[in-house]
């Protein structure tokens, strides 16, 4: 029973709510987001003991939706989505509860706007027809637009507008592409329709066509991703972004982009995807995007601009990851995906919570503040730490695996990856060392009160997730397994 | 219901809409003729002319439901889907266009119920464009409609700006008027029938080879005539400044019906009488291409909300166009679809416009709503949907018609032009996303700046429905889209037209 209703319980409860919070009274906006997502949350939780690593799409829904155009509501989850759900669903309460004291103005707005926000990644994640994709790919743009625009920072209008127009230009290249195939199938079979497994069932031999094909769907993943030399909307966007925002944004809506080559680009067109050509331009990016990514990271005089940077350099993993296609690297790409959104996640929710005190993001505004805050410290450290990727930590499970699956297919690029790794932990290092431990010479840092109750709860469950995945991966590896041998097989087969 | 048109009490039955429509005209005229001075007389024209269309409008749907259909011989007018669902068009335009009219007359004091008495002879004239299945007939319903928008565009007359427009419009309409009848004539004499099933055939037994230069100059000509009206790029130069000058109603009104209509005509005449012949895939895919690229790059350095809208509509002819271009039934159901959805956001929008602005629109600023989000929650949202909705996004109507031409495109064939769409859309972000910015992200002026925005209940009504109908068809568009494909069907399986020719893209493809 549980499995038919679940998804579409996902999709529709934050729309319920949503629409709860704006007819509430203003003050209780937050109470009632944070309940609502906490119910999402909850309701999400069962689908980890349900879910069955070797049953392909399961809690699968269907039914008739726009018939004409054989459109119909289809979702469902398998091992690469279950993962990237339940992280959308981990995160929300935390985004609540993380901007409880950040966000003062127009409260029900915003966390209207974030739950919307919920169902529409969640929608990626788990729709099976591409029209549904297409139609949640595009929803949960305007509430991010709104995200960055109203509650950014002083640059957020250039930040919100250049966010829209850069994901808006991929994807409508990709719905011309979606609409394409959608012909494609439909005169081969006779059945138009805009259901993923027929379209993927009936695919047959595009030839060139496949080529104009899979270049729509990459410049619209590889923007999202955000693949360099597409990366430039996310600084502006993640700087500027409120931090529940920034946590989305790097958390979740970066791996739309990752799960889109997983679920669409390679499977629909393998022989593209296995190209030479194809895969040296993909390997080759994801390599600049890790040493690049990590060496602009280095210099920047603002935290969150770091973090931001060093997401382009992890995305970067993922890519070689998921191209190197050995079980070992998509794993260790699906878990990279993960990892991000929760290490990522805790150090953009770290920088708020300092900012919130201080206004401050400027590496050069801080020093030594470890004795006046030690707990912001410790975490601060750990969280920078598993996102260099220590042993023991989960940073290091997902590289580690990228690594080595990686160099069966390109010995010599996941060589030069590690030098990433070596990289991130010269500029996280660098960077606690100048915000942390130099002497305390600012005397506005020397009042500075610690953590609250409030963000202890916000960081802790994120905490638990860095060591549980550092130190025993294996549930999580279970589960993705059969689903990333799959889509191996599906790919490599053809 | 079988309808011989040869007899005149079925061409009565088959002409009801139109019957009814110029009763109440005629009535209304009567009406005002005596009663003319207070505002009290306006509001009863108001509602006389909303009965009118609500009639008439009831008088299509009776046809509808009954199925009527042309029995012998094609006469001068059409009787099929097409015709009512087209019809329904005008008057939902036509309809949403007095409510908004109502308050703005008001506070314009531009108290004369003639207004009415215009907008509904004009929609008559749409409603004769759209069902003739003749040429003349379709000339002078175009006639009837454009003299009577001619006088609306100058309606105040106190506004320099807006004598200018009704001018310029009047002078550059006679124009095109020229062309097309200079075009209807051409094609008169290279097949001898202004009947358009009749020229279908003739052009089906002469085996689509083009039929000659006569024929060919009249389809340019007419081709041309339609282009003016529907202000595609390159004839769209009246359009900024007559939309700009004109009361924002009617600015409202033109964008939608009168476009509408012309569209209307052009998708008869190309899908009955040049199915087989005639070059105009090539002239209507450059057209749609420059008017696509021309309308959003113009539109994008607008900073007057008015101006930026004019172009924006022009932006959409181009859309419409790619449809056109199509040539398919899927490409006339398309139209029907996007215009339904553009008549719903083009409506709010000026309607909103119309609230905002005092004295001569034209100078609302798009920055100038700066802050509206804060002070009227309501119509921000308002306009927000109507901007996405023009936008294409998806969980709107705007969405789904674009789709639908998108759709029709590809299985056309017509990649190209659906790639071009899609970029000309992406372009469209940067205008109708500032307008959003303005009212959420910017702070207000100064208090008081808002203070005076005011629709009236009726407006607020006719933006309510817009609003609801772009969310209602944006999710769920199924019964939209049978009707809509009916009514194409009923055009595109009249007798004379077998499956259109699939359009060879031009060189570069």
């Amino acid at each position: 029973m549980y499995a038919r209703w679940v998804l579409t319980a996902l999709l529709l409860w934050p729309l319920i709510a949503a629409a709860l919070i704006l007819v509430a009274p203003a003050r209780q906006a937050k109470y009632v987001a944070l309940v609502a997502s906490l119910v999402e949350f909850g309701l999400s939780v069962p689908l980890w003991w349900q879910f069955v690593p070797a049953g392909g799409m399961q809690f699968v829904a269907d039914a008739a939706w726009i018939a004409p155009w054989g459109i119909r509501y289809t979702v469902g989850v398998d091992g690469i989505s279950l993962f990237m759900v339940l992280l959308t669903t981990f995160l929300m309460p935390l985004s609540v509860l993380g901007s409880w004291s950040y966000i003062t103005k127009r409260e029900p707005g915003f966390y209207a706007l974030l739950l919307v926000l919920t169902t529409g990644m969640i929608g990626v994640f788990v729709a099976l027809d591409l029209f549904l994709f297409y139609v949640m790919w595009e929803v949960m743009l305007i509430p991010m637009y709104f995200i960055i625009g109203v509650w950014g920072g002083e640059n957020r209008l250039y930040a919100a507008i250049k966010f829209f127009i850069y994901t808006f230009f991929g994807s409508l290249l990709m719905l011309v592409a979606i609409l394409m195939l959608y012909f494609h199938v439909g005169q081969a079979t006779g059945t138009y329709s805009f259901s993923y497994a027929h379209i993927l069932g009936n695919l047959g031999n595009l030839g060139t066509l496949g080529w104009w094909l899979f270049g729509a769907f990459f410049l619209a993943f590889a923007i999202k991703v955000p693949m360099f030399p597409f990366h430039t909307w996310l600084p502006d966007a993640h700087v500027e972004a409120p931090t529940a925002g920034s946590v989305i944004l790097a958390g979740i809506l970066l791996k739309m982009g990752t799960y889109g080559f997983l679920r669409f680009a390679l499977p629909f067109f393998p022989a593209v995807a296995l190209s030479p050509t194809v895969q040296i331009v993909i390997v080759t990016l994801s390599l600049v995007g890790i040493l690049y990514g990590g060496l602009v990271a280095m210099v920047q005089p603002d935290f969150k601009k770091l973090i931001a940077y060093s997401s382009v350099a992890h995305l970067g993993f993922v890519m070689l990851g998921i191209w190197a296609l050995t079980l070992q690297s998509v794993q260790g790409a699906l878990l990279v995906m993960i990892n991000h959104g929760i290490s990522t996640g805790a150090l953009f929710f770290l920088v708020g919570m300092i900012y919130e005190r201080r206004h401050s993001r400027l590496i050069d505004a801080y020093g030594g503040i470890a004795r006046v805050v030690p707990l912001f410290a410790a975490i601060l450290t750990v969280v920078s730490l598993s996102s260099i990727g220590l042993p023991g930590t989960n940073g290091f499970v997902g590289e580690f695996l990228v690594l080595l699956g990686s160099f069966r297919t390109y010995p010599v690029a996941s060589a030069l990856a590690t030098t990433g790794v070596i990289i991130a932990a010269a500029y996280l290092l660098w960077a606690l060392q100048r915000v942390l431990f130099n002497p305390l010479d600012k005397h506005e840092n020397e009042k500075l009160p610690d953590l609250t109750t409030r963000e202890l709860i916000v960081l802790i469950p994120l905490l638990v997730c860095i060591l549980w995945i550092g130190v025993y991966p294996k549930p999580f590896l279970t589960r993705m397994e059969p689903s990333a041998q799959h889509l191996i097989e599906q790919v490599r087969g053809k | 219901m079988n309808l011989d048109l040869s007899s005149s009490g079925d061409l009565l039955l088959g002409l009801l809409p139109e019957l009814v429509l110029t009763a109440w005209a005629l009535v209304l005229l009567l009406f005002v003729a005596w009663r003319h001075k207070t505002v009290r007389d306006l509001r009863i024209a108001g509602w006389l002319t909303l009965a009118a269309l609500l009639s008439t409008g009831i008088a299509a749907w009776w046809l509808w439901y009954n199925m009527a259909q042309a029995a012998g011989l094609a006469g001068m007018v059409a009787v099929d889907d097409f015709r009512w669902v087209t019809d329904w068009l005008f008057l939902g335009g036509a309809g949403l266009t007095t409510l908004i009219s109502f308050a703005y007359l008001e506070r314009e004091e531009l108290v004369a119920p003639e207004y009415y008495v215009l907008l509904v002879f004009a929609t008559l004239g749409m409603m004769l464009m759209a069902g003739g299945e003749d040429l003349m007939v379709i000339f002078l319903g175009l006639e009837l409609m454009s003299i009577a928008v001619y006088v609306l565009a100058g309606f105040d007359r106190r506004s320099p700006r807006s004598a200018e427009a009704a001018l310029k419009y009047f002078l550059l309409g006679a124009f095109a008027s020229g062309f097309l009848l200079y075009g209807i004539a051409l094609i008169y004499g290279a097949t001898g029938t202004t009947n358009l099933s009749m020229i279908g055939i003739q052009l089906g037994i002469g085996g689509g080879d083009g039929g000659g230069i006569m024929l060919t100059a009249g389809l340019g000509l007419l081709l041309v005539g339609f282009a003016f009206k529907v202000a595609a790029v390159p004839f769209h130069m009246w359009a900024p400044d007559v939309y700009d000058g004109a009361p924002t109603p009617v600015t409202a009104f033109m964008a939608t019906g009168v476009k509408a209509a012309a569209f209307a005509a052009l998708f008869r005449v190309l899908t009955e009488a040049f199915a087989h012949g005639g070059a105009w895939q090539e002239i209507v895919w450059w057209l749609a291409v420059v008017t696509m690229v021309g309308g959003n790059l113009l539109a994008l350095t607008q900073r007057s909300l008015k101006r930026m809208l004019a172009y924006s509509s022009v932006a959409h002819a181009g859309y419409l166009l790619v449809a056109v271009a199509s040539g398919k039934s899927a490409g006339t159901a398309a139209f029907i679809v996007y215009l339904v959805a553009y008549t719903l956001m083009s409506v709010g929008a000026f309607a909103v416009l119309a609230a905002k602005g005092r004295r001569g629109e034209s100078d609302v600023l798009i920055d100038d709503l700066a802050g509206l989000a804060t002070r009227r929650p309501w119509l921000a949202f308002a306009l927000a949907v109507c901007m996405l909705s023009l936008l294409g996004f998806p969980g709107t109507a705007g969405f789904i018609g674009k789709w639908y031409i998108l759709l029709a495109a590809t299985s056309a064939g017509q990649n190209v032009l659906a790639v071009i769409l899609v970029l000309a859309s992406v372009v469209s972000a940067g205008y109708y996303l500032p307008v959003i910015m303005a009212m959420y992200m910017k702070p207000e002026a100064s208090e008081t700046v808002h203070a005076e925005v005011r629709l009236g209940r009726l407006g607020e009504a006719a933006v309510a429905v817009a609003v609801a109908g772009l969310l209602l068809f944006g999710v769920w568009p199924n019964r939209l889209l049978d009707v809509a494909r009916t009514a194409a069907d009923s055009v595109h399986a009249a007798p004379a037209s077998g499956p259109p020719r699939a359009a060879p893209p031009p060189s570069g493809s």
